[in-house]
């Protein structure tokens, strides 16, 4: 080769200094899509409300609780938004202190359970010794119960009480995202780059993180997004059984529950918070979708 | 004479078949069996064969990927059969592989420069603060522009993969590559180019390859000797010009009938061997070629064949080659 190896450092630079253009112009193409700019707006504005529910609530006191009979069961009006609940509190107050607990609630499910769930899925689809036995197995156990079921029986066990509740949904939840990660990784470890990687004598423990992972990151996005409604929904189940979040609160997969038995006459008790629910969980999936699309770089 | 850089002494690279309940193996499939092999430094060995026949396990063995049954790996002199992982890393930078997908030995979600770095961090003349500067050095090695390192495997055709995994091969300054089946999956002209470029890199770095291919037409134009496997075992190993003018298996010589020739006057009909290759598992008794080989005779079936050398570094393992030698019946006019 002819050319000098000073030049070879100049041509890192340049090509070092392109790089940095180009993370730029990525993340200024997100932003140009209109409905993933858009959904990132909602969720924003969700995190807000949920921050600042004390003083974007109009009636405060009524969405951390307090009763108000003479008004229950109104409809929606020109006093009350969006109508009020069987305690007569005002449904505009309570769905926004609601994002406090469901979105925090979900999203730690969700998280939690991914965080667990992967690294094991990892090493059991890596692994096809004793130890990756061992988590099939447990997995299957798990599996095996309707989670719900599960998740009950930890609660009554552990105490009613919304972090409680958390707590009893990861342990049924987790084994969903090993299963996941365990098949995608039987398929990865055969391929060239894996054996590349051991040819270079590269361990285990570098290959799962350094070419399993980014992988299986993928599917494993998807179901984080796709499980946040069931998740916050869940949570209301077990509320509504009492072994969540305690009544007084405001949780909207609980006003879900509770609006059931009234649904044809008072629909506004379920249908509010349910379509809180659905936007967050729309724009989380838009938003996920378009990032996915974007980092996508398998072609 | 050269000294070899690898030697394979009787090498076997069993894997298991069938498993009992406890998970033991009850069958093997004895993918290569008994293989002793020179490979001399600066050549290019070919290592040609039917599908099946076990060179490309050969070639996994010989990077100690494949599990290796009995038998014994030298590099250098130096043992590698028997070493753990761990013992084997330092030898591990100096014997690379090129595969014949180019797609899917490069990570799709790592770019250009982390995968050419993962290479880079093994080779210890290179300093910590010029893995950019070295990468960029190695893409302009296979032709590759610099303003490609921050892209991602599939945004290059066949032949830049390719070129990339040789790119990934250079990085840790080895001494010996195997290229298994490198070239099948490009286009005819991207196939002459990456050869071009594997010729040129062997002439700069004074490497050692051993190019794995079932096509025997290419192999005359890239190698300076050619083995010929079937069966898990290697029957003939002969200079590559002198391999297509003489063969001395009759293996050999059915394998250069069935190449095409590019002539209309030619008959059209190639002569091609009766059968299947045999099961691994369970290969023939003596010689595997025989049930075959239309110069088969009652010894065949009882004797496996020792090795008769024919020249320098060639040698052929059949109990009637000096009677086909003899009579010239192998040997077109």
């Amino acid at each position: 080769m002819a050319v000098q190896t000073d030049s070879f450092a100049d041509m890192a630079l340049q090509v070092k200094k392109d790089h940095r253009k180009m993370k730029w112009f990525q993340f200024q193409r997100l932003l140009r899509r209109k409905t993933a700019l858009l959904s990132l707006i909602i969720l924003i504005l969700a995190l807000l409300a949920a921050l600042f529910a004390p003083v974007i609530a109009p009636y405060p006191d009524q969405g951390m609780g307090a009763v108000n009979l003479e008004h229950r069961l109104k409809a929606p009006g020109s006093h009350y938004a969006l109508g009020t609940d069987i305690y007569g509190r005002d449904m505009v107050s309570r769905v926004v202190f609601g994002a406090r607990i469901s979105l925090f609630g979900g999203i730690c499910i969700v998280i939690c359970a991914a965080v667990i769930g992967v690294p094991l899925g990892l090493w059991a689809g890596y692994n096809e010794g004793i130890s990756g036995a061992v988590i099939s197995r447990t997995v299957e156990l798990f599996l095996s119960f309707p989670s719900t079921l599960i998740a009950m029986a930890i609660s009554i066990l552990i105490g009613a009480g919304w972090s409680t509740a958390i707590i009893a949904l990861i342990i049924p939840w987790w084994p969903w995202y090993t299963r996941l990660v365990q098949a995608e990784v039987l398929s990865i470890k055969q391929t060239l780059f894996v054996e590349a990687a051991q040819m270079l004598g590269y361990g285990k423990i570098y290959i799962i993180f350094r070419h399993l992972l980014p992988n299986v990151m993928t599917p494993v996005m998807v179901m984080i997004l796709l499980d946040l409604g069931p998740a916050i929904i869940t949570i209301g189940l077990l509320s509504f059984i009492g072994l969540g979040t305690q009544p007084p609160m405001a949780d909207w997969g609980l006003m879900v529950w509770e609006g059931a038995p009234n649904i044809l006459s008072e629909w506004w008790i379920s249908v509010v918070p349910g379509c809180a629910m659905f936007i967050v969980v729309i724009a989380f999936n838009i938003f996920g979708d378009a990032l996915k699309d974007i980092l996508d770089t398998s072609g | 004479m050269k000294p070899p850089l690898i030697e394979l002494e009787k090498v076997n690279t069993w894997f298991p078949g069938s498993k009992t309940i406890l998970g033991k193996p009850r069958s093997w499939i004895k993918a290569v069996s008994d293989v002793s092999l020179n490979i001399i430094a600066g050549e290019c060995l070919g290592l040609v064969g039917e599908s099946g026949c076990g060179k490309s396990t050969l070639g996994r063995t010989v990077l100690r990927i494949a599990p290796l049954h009995s038998g014994e790996i030298r590099f250098l002199g130096d043992p590698i059969g028997t070493l753990s992982s761990k013992e084997l890393k330092p030898y591990r930078s100096k014997m690379q592989m090129v595969f014949q997908d180019p797609k899917a030995s490069l990570n799709p979600k790592m770019t250009i420069f982390d995968i050419l770095k993962e290479a880079l961090v093994l080779n210890t003349r290179v300093e910590k603060h010029a893995y950019l500067e070295q990468a960029v050095e190695l893409l302009h090695l296979v032709d590759l522009r610099s303003e490609h390192i921050y892209r991602y495997p599939h945004e290059f055709s066949g032949g830049q993969q390719q070129r990339i995994c040789i790119a990934r091969a250079l990085a840790t300054d080895p001494r010996f590559i195997v290229f298994d089946e490198a070239t099948s999956a490009l286009d005819v002209s991207v196939q002459a180019q990456v050869i071009n470029l594997m010729k040129n890199l062997q002439n700069t770095f004074n490497l050692t390859y051993l190019f794995i291919s079932h096509d025997l037409s290419i192999m005359e134009h890239v190698c300076s000797r050619v083995a010929v496997m079937y069966a898990g075992q290697i029957v003939e190993i002969q200079d590559s010009r002198a391999l297509f003018d003489t063969p001395r298996h009759p293996y050999t010589k059915s394998l250069k009938n069935a190449v095409p020739v590019a002539d209309p006057e030619e008959s059209n009909t190639l002569e091609v061997l009766k059968g299947e290759v045999p099961k691994l598992s369970d290969p023939p008794s003596g010689c595997h070629f025989h049930p075959r080989c239309n110069y088969a005779q009652d010894i065949c079936k009882e004797k496996s064949p020792l090795k008769s050398e024919t020249g320098d570094h060639s040698w052929v393992r059949c109990h009637f080659h000096e009677t086909l030698w003899a009579q010239g019946t192998l040997i077109d006019n």
